[in-house]
């Protein structure tokens, strides 16, 4: 079966790839890319775990094709951190322990970062709304809304 | 004490420190079942029964053979079978008879989503073509699902080999009932004829699946030579080794697991489903194979935990004290015999000193997938009932819920129902700290109730092993035999750091695959801080032993006069050359010229992982136009021995506190008529989300286990315990009537308004 001919922009980089016209996003990023740190744990869009952010917006990146990616700009769990330096929010997110299996952990990073963008001072109400699409099962959220709040402050502290 | 315990001027112990496998979880790098390849592998699929109950008439492979790109389509013929087991049956959880059975149907399939015939092809989409291309003729049979119905005469009948096993030996006739444990003391119809007032309940429950969000992945290669390198994610990588050895008949020695990082497991990941499926297909073709579940096939063919029914009756007199209790309950074990009923048993009534009490629990074969271990198995849905009728019995007796606890809690010396003596416990400690919690006396809004209960585990121990090595440039490697699932290397290099005397950052955990290490078990039943961590402390006092002796050999001194202090070995006379100590990284330079590398090793089986107590208080409000329960606080109070790391014994409580919140309210299996699972995926499986919950607020009370170094307990496992209980008693009293079936739903909730309503109440 051919495989369409994708270009995109991946965590800044250009990068061509190959799919099938049936082949996810999360299975592009995984499978023909080797981009493991977007997690798969449903494939049907409830979990969240492979939120990924495409042009600006966080998406599950089991619900969008590889073929409708021609000319986007995807972020990725392996473009957050800058050179060394973590992003605040993968900062805060291990100071305040706010992962234990981590398996969720890159999809909700996205999705807070995302969050973050649009509203840069939410309470602790719009940060559990805003994460409502992305399943924890281990922490009972308590310790990553913590973390979303403390990294907010902490980026509006530092501009 | 005038022990280690007493102390706590812990240089680490009890301190919040980032956790060592951090970064590579908050950058994607670390690599979890699904994320490894290996080159040329094929991709595994299984085909499952879409019949609950179904003989398998045949199976005709040939046109899934004959499809391009098909390398091996394998049946239950290609997986070794295994006798049946005889009394007594231990251990039921690794019976090789019905292993062999759920990794592959033969003969009979027992539920929706069992295996009937694996694939491996050149590609997923292959291997997903070739599945419908395989045949199989069933006789459909009827099927039971609740387990009073399968355990009475007229079930349908899962094992016609199968007999009911008791101290009488077999039951004539098969029988669902695989087999009853009670525990038993004193003379029920005395307790019950001295009691003021008696509460008769009765209450079920229904399975919930762990919800571990990693769905299962392993890649298996089997060489010519009959060995085996497999990559899995799961709590126990040797227990994993040793099922598929058993299974498929080969030496230990040559099947090397490795344990990927894992996502979440909660006792889900103990046992095998597609490992020994990956093996043979890799055998049989010469080829790596990957096989990765997808979240509709972890639903219908992993886990979950039972589901319940139970008739419980408790008397007390006025003052309070219960003067019997006695609950019968019949487990749905699924479709193979195995549900945790000693263990619930135990915890029926364990927090009590009820003179008179019988638990009788029955193991019941339904169809339905075949329980795993979740979190504390077997015990949240007897304290749902024992609390349950408990808080009923404060209630008519106008008494204070951890009052009427206090007046019956067990202490050190009493004996649980089952047998097990209490050492040092902290059951006291937390009820008052409950008690003296200004959340316990805040006030309440209308359509609020406040819920509480209190929930028991008796934890692990078991077999651990560790080897610690010390590096030439005075760091330290410490391997252990457990994968890490909520932060144990962080608490491995905590208690190593604290022995050493050394900063945390000169430690790195490790989790070591089977071919490195000695046999520990796995990372479940709370023990691994507690068993894991106490091999770590061992392994790094053998590497100061033989710090202190190459110290000693290098002032000419006895061993004896060398002390370990603060990192380093001390000269407690004058040595040659005046030099007074010698630091962890001049001794570790010096080791390999004189006698070799330095290591510590501990193989140990750890005994008196004991008891711990989790008491909750849950405030929750009802819409009474929809039935809608919203958990508006909540607070975990629990003795946790020792918190080795605060950050991730607060994560365990919170955690075991919301899996409670959905388990109370939300989750369930969901069947139609021909007992097919409806609810496959997340967004009809319920879990909770940020949005449900509140912060979860938690007291941690350190009461020492004395047989660990540094008082450590398991803290994963009660505060699952209570939590269905409490959040159930919080609904209960928010709108003044009894509910007795989880989960409390909205439209159950509604009815019951309802129903008061019409009745005038």
């Amino acid at each position: 079966m051919p495989k369409h001919q994708i270009t995109t922009t991946i965590n800044g980089d250009e990068v061509d790839f190959g799919c099938h016209a049936g082949q996810t996003l999360l299975d592009v990023l995984r499978t023909e890319l080797g981009m493991t740190g977007t997690k798969n744990g449903c494939g049907s869009g409830d979990c969240g775990a492979c939120t990924v952010i495409v042009d600006g917006r966080p998406v599950n990146a089991c619900l969008v094709l590889g073929v409708e990616l021609q000319g986007a700009e995807i972020e990725t769990i392996e473009g957050m951190a800058k050179g060394r330096t973590l992003h605040p929010l993968q900062q805060k997110f291990l100071d305040h322990a706010a992962l234990q299996c981590g398996i969720c952990t890159p999809g909700i990073l996205n999705m807070a970062k995302a969050l973050l963008e649009k509203n840069p001072d939410p309470t602790e109400t719009e940060v559990r709304y805003g994460l409502a699409g992305n399943l924890c099962r281990c922490t009972g959220y308590d310790k990553i809304v913590r973390a979303v709040l403390d990294a907010a402050a902490d980026m509006r502290a530092n501009g | 004490m005038a022990n280690e315990n007493s102390t706590t001027n812990y240089k680490w112990v009890g301190k919040r420190t980032r956790r060592p496998d951090g970064v590579d979880k908050v950058t994607g790098r670390a690599r979890y079942g699904d994320d490894m390849t290996v080159p040329g592998m094929l991709y595994g699929k299984i085909l499952r029964s879409p019949h609950a109950h179904a003989k398998i008439l045949s199976i005709d492979t040939s046109k899934a053979n004959a499809l391009k790109g098909v390398k091996a389509v394998l049946t239950s013929a290609e997986i070794p079978d295994h006798p049946l087991s005889q009394p007594p049956y231990a251990p039921i959880i690794n019976d090789m008879h019905d292993i062999s059975r759920n990794v592959m149907a033969r003969d009979k399939v027992l539920y929706d989503g069992h295996a009937v015939a694996a694939v491996a092809a050149t590609s997923e989409r292959i291997a997903r073509q070739a599945l419908k291309l395989i045949d199989v003729e069933y006789e459909v049979l009827p099927h039971v699902l609740d387990p009073l119905e399968a355990a009475g005469r007229a079930a349908p009948i899962l094992h016609e080999d199968q007999f009911t096993y008791s101290a009488d030996g077999l039951s004539d006739k098969p029988s669902n009932l695989f087999r009853s444990i009670t525990g038993q003391r004193g003379d029920l119809d005395q307790g019950f004829a001295e009691a003021d007032i008696i509460v008769e309940r009765e209450f079920t429950s229904e399975p919930v699946h762990q919800g571990y969000i990693e769905p299962l992945a392993c890649i298996a290669t089997a060489s010519e030579d009959n060995c085996v390198e497999l990559w899995t994610t799961t709590q126990g990588h040797f227990v994993i080794r040793a099922l598929c050895a058993k299974l498929l008949n080969m030496d230990l020695a040559k099947v090397r697991v490795t344990a990927s990082e894992i996502g979440g497991g909660f006792g889900g990941k103990n046992t095998v489903y597609g490992e020994p499926v990956a093996i043979r297909l890799s055998q049989m073709t010469g080829r790596p194979v990957r096989m990765v579940m997808t979240r509709t096939e972890v639903f219908r063919a992993s886990g979950p935990t039972v589901g319940s029914r139970t008739r419980i009756k408790i008397g007390a007199r006025k003052d309070g004290t219960i003067t019997a209790a006695d609950a019968e309950t019949w487990y749905q074990a699924g479709a193979f015999k195995g549900a945790p009923v000693g263990r619930a048993a135990e915890t029926f009534f364990s927090s009590y000193t009820i003179k008179n009490a019988r638990a009788v629990v029955h193991d019941v074969c339904v169809n339905r997938p075949k329980v795993a271990a979740y979190r504390a198995p077997g015990a949240p849905m007897a304290a749902y009932a024992a609390e349950g009728a408990i808080n009923e019995l404060a209630s008519r007796l106008a008494m204070d819920p951890v009052d009427i606890r206090i007046k019956n809690a067990v202490r050190e010396g009493d004996e649980s129902l089952m047998g097990t003596k209490y050492g040092q416990i902290g059951l006291l400690d937390v009820l008052e700290k409950v008690k003296s919690h200004d959340h316990y006396s805040a006030p309440l809004g209308n359509n609020q109730g406040r819920g509480f209960a209190l929930g028991y585990w008796m934890h692990g121990g078991g077999l651990s092993s560790v080897s610690a090595h010390l590096l030439d440039d005075g760091t330290v490697t410490v391997a252990t035999g457990n994968p890490d699932i909520g932060g144990s290397r962080s608490s491995m290099r905590v208690m190593a750091a604290e022995e050493l005397g050394v900063d945390i950052e000169l430690i790195k955990p490790i989790v070591a695959d089977t071919g490195s290490m000695g046999y520990s078990h796995l990372t479940a039943g709370s023990r691994t801080t507690f068993a894991t961590g106490m091999a770590v402390i061992f392994a790094v006092r053998e590497i100061i032993e033989k710090l202190r002796a190459l110290a000693a050999k290098k002032w000419r001194l006895t061993i004896d006069q060398v002390t370990w202090e603060a990192g380093q070995a001390v000269a407690s006379s004058s040595s040659r050359g005046g030099i007074q100590s010698l630091s962890l990284k001049e001794l570790a330079a010096m080791a390999t010229k004189m006698g070799g590398a330095i290591a510590g090793h501990s193989e140990i089986n750890a005994g008196g992982a004991g008891a711990a107590f989790s008491a909750q208080l849950v405030d929750v409000e009802i819409d009474p136009e929809t039935g809608f329960v919203t958990p508006l606080r909540y607070t975990v109070v629990q003795d946790v021995g020792r918190a080795i790391s605060p950050d991730y014994v607060e994560g365990q409580m919170q955690g075991g506190a919301v899996q409670g919140i959905g388990w109370a309210l939300n989750e369930a299996y969901i069947y139609d008529d021909q007992a097919r699972l409806q609810n496959t995926g997340f967004l009809d499986y319920r879990m909770p989300v940020a949005s449900d919950v509140p912060m979860i607020d938690t007291v941690l009370v350190e009461v020492p286990n004395p047989n660990h170094p540094y008082g450590v307990r398991g803290v994963g496992e009660p505060c699952l315990v209570s939590a269905p209980a409490a959040v159930a008693n919080a609904v209960e009293n928010a709108i003044g009537q009894t509910m007795s079936s989880l989960p409390l739903s909205p439209p159950k909730i509604l009815k019951r308004i309802d129903e008061a309503q019409a009745a005038g109440g």
